[in-house]
């Protein structure tokens, strides 16, 4: 893209400028001569007021209204009734396991993450695109499915299930199982987000390093991880988030057993099917928080990660880079 | 210069570690897993498969898992391309907050997002409630699955077309004014075919995701067969009732068909990538 110096464009300087866009930095403002011109590529006001209303009264409908909804039926029977649901012994216990689910999956795909964006970003081998493509597959795969390969490998049918069972083993309808499923439906996020940045920030700092006379893992910690801190905790904001709220991969492995194997997903599903709606909407409103704080999260740090990004499968707004 | 890059890739290390690491990491939790729905349905023969993937109700819940998702993916198109433009274009307050909104949908576990379409779009709920005196049904009824998979599928278009209106360079809709086009003109000679790849594109993306959809959709559907069961939904049940045969070969079907978009997005997005560094 040529500098923006070089004429004055009109429209850009009254142009939205999004946050999280780096681009934004050297547009000038309108200038007199260009105001013609500005009449001629800027909507007119019906139409802008029109397409505001529009996009606003489509995203209040189907995201505001929701997000409303979700503590309004939660506390509508009180502040003291949200509190027992809460802090119900089962609801504490589904809050733990979903601790526990993210604090295995996370970590797992953190080292995944890195080792895959590392061979991918430093290395030319035939087959890079086939990998890149592989590491998008949970995407393509309904969360379902994505449960159900666990039950044919280790389920009492399963490949493994009668040495597991001989052992006295148990995955499918345990912790194992929803460990293994949420870390297959979240392993493409801290990849798919460094993948990107660490191709943005070259190798030149690593070269020096390595040349005068550090070691790999010297190299490794001291240049690359700070020069991708961000895009790395981007990544596992995104992943953690997409780990504790897992809902239907995790349904079909965890088998629904109270206290033991549910997660706090599992466990809205089971008391909104109990009709007991309030309990289930806090324990989701709990859920809702932490999607927002998610969200309020990941644009603060997608302001700080520097590169090109478009929207994948995975939705979180990142692509290889586009040149 | 090649042979420089060749040196890069030399004096740097770590590529088997990584390289190994990644590949057995793939395998363990992606490939073999999923390997089991081929070996699966390879056992059960040809016959028994085409018997279980072409019986009516799952005919049936094909129809209504595509028919519902490209619904959905429609609609997205339509108002996802009018988010980005207003959130491209135009200043409003409380634009920020909206923008960052719109990823709401992949923050949201899907169960909380099923339980709460359903108690808005039921017959007693604040949205619902207003379509009763016109005799239409929203939750537990399609259109109850095509709200559930709009919302699911909302941040793509919008994330897809987004970056590239931003990106837009204004000197183009000035060239075309200086020409003598008018806005609408501009819009739909020089916008809209450079919008038309990440349109497609999200397009593509929000199907792809509402065909697999099982979270949100399984609450407001009401899940009867032959009406308002969705192929996850049906997998599912097959599932519970311990006929594993009969869900991988429907498991499979959709796998085949995710992987075809899959493919095709990723051909679409290197398309698109092309039009947009050649603009």
């Amino acid at each position: 893209m040529p500098p923006v110096e070089q004429l004055p464009s009109g429209p850009s300087g009254s142009r939205a400028v999004d946050g999280s866009s780096g681009a934004a930095g050297g547009r000038v403002p309108v200038s007199e001569a260009s105001a013609s011109l500005c009449r001629a590529t800027e909507d007119p006001v019906w139409a802008r007021r029109l397409i505001i209303g529009v996009a606003t009264g489509f995203l209040g409908i189907f995201l505001i209204v929701p997000l409303v909804s979700v503590f309004a039926e939660a506390l509508n029977q009180g502040v003291g009734l949200y509190f027992a649901a809460i802090t119900d012994p089962e609801a504490l216990s589904a809050i733990r396991l979903t601790l526990l689910t993210a604090a295995i999956a996370v970590p797992l795909n953190l080292v995944f993450g890195l080792a895959a964006s590392w061979a991918i970003t430093r290395f030319e081998f035939h087959g890079k695109n086939l990998l890149t493509t592989l590491i998008d597959l949970p995407f393509a795969v309904s969360p379902v499915i994505a449960g159900m390969i666990y039950v044919l490998m280790f389920g009492a049918h399963g490949w493994f299930g009668g040495w597991l069972m001989e052992h006295n083993i148990r995955i499918i309808f345990a912790v194992p199982g929803i460990v293994l499923a949420t870390t297959f439906v979240t392993f493409p996020f801290v990849a798919r987000e460094l993948i990107p940045v660490m191709e943005a920030s070259g190798t030149d700092e690593e070269l020096a390093a390595i040349t005068l006379g550090a070691t790999g893992w010297q190299t490794f910690y001291r240049i690359t991880l700070p020069k991708v801190k961000w895009g790395l905790l981007y990544g596992v904001i995104i992943c953690n988030a997409r780990a504790m709220g897992e809902f239907g991969a995790v349904s079909v492995v965890s088998g629904h057993i109270r206290g033991l194997t549910n997660t706090m997903p599992l466990y809205v599903e089971i008391l909104y099917n109990d009709y007991n709606f309030t309990a289930s909407f806090a324990v989701a409103s709990l859920l809702t928080a932490l999607a927002l704080v998610t969200l309020v999260a990941k644009r603060v740090i997608g302001g700080k990660v520097e590169h090109p990004r478009l929207p994948t499968v995975a939705g979180d707004g990142v692509e290889r880079e586009a040149a | 210069m090649a042979g420089m890059i060749r040196t890069t890739r030399r004096v740097l290390p770590g590529f088997g570690l990584t390289m190994g690491y990644t590949l057995a990491y793939l395998s363990l939790i992606a490939l073999i897993p999923l390997s089991t729905i081929l070996l699966k349905t390879e056992g059960m023969g040809w016959v028994r498969f085409w018997h279980v993937v072409l019986s009516p109700r799952v005919i049936a819940a094909y129809k209504l898992s595509i028919g519902a998702s490209l619904i959905a993916a429609a609609i997205n198109s339509v108002f996802g391309f009018i988010v980005a433009w207003t959130l491209s274009r135009y200043e409003f307050p409380g634009k920020g907050a909206l923008d960052a909104l719109v990823d709401l949908p992949f923050a949201l576990p899907t169960s909380v997002a099923g339980i709460t379409l359903t108690s808005i779009y039921a017959q007693n709920g604040i949205i619902g409630r207003l379509f009763v005196p016109f005799g239409i049904k929203i939750a537990f009824a399609p259109l109850g699955i095509v709200v559930a998979l709009t919302f699911i599928g909302l941040p793509f278009v919008v994330r897809t077309v987004q970056p590239v209106l931003q990106e837009l360079e204004a000197e183009l809709e000035e060239a075309a004014a200086t020409l003598g086009a008018t806005r609408l003109q501009t819009f739909r000679r020089v916008i809209g075919p450079a919008m038309l790849p990440a349109l497609i594109t999200g397009f593509a993306l929000a199907f792809a995701r509402a065909l697999g959809e099982y979270g949100s959709v399984v609450f407001i559907s009401g899940n009867m067969p032959m009406h308002t069961e969705v192929v996850p939904l049906l997998i599912m049940t097959r599932l519970e009732e311990f006929d594993y045969q009969g869900a991988t070969a429907i498991a499979l079907v959709m796998l085949v068909l995710s992987f075809t978009m899959l493919f095709g997005i990723n051909l679409l997005q290197r398309w698109s990538a092309s039009r947009y560094a050649a603009g």
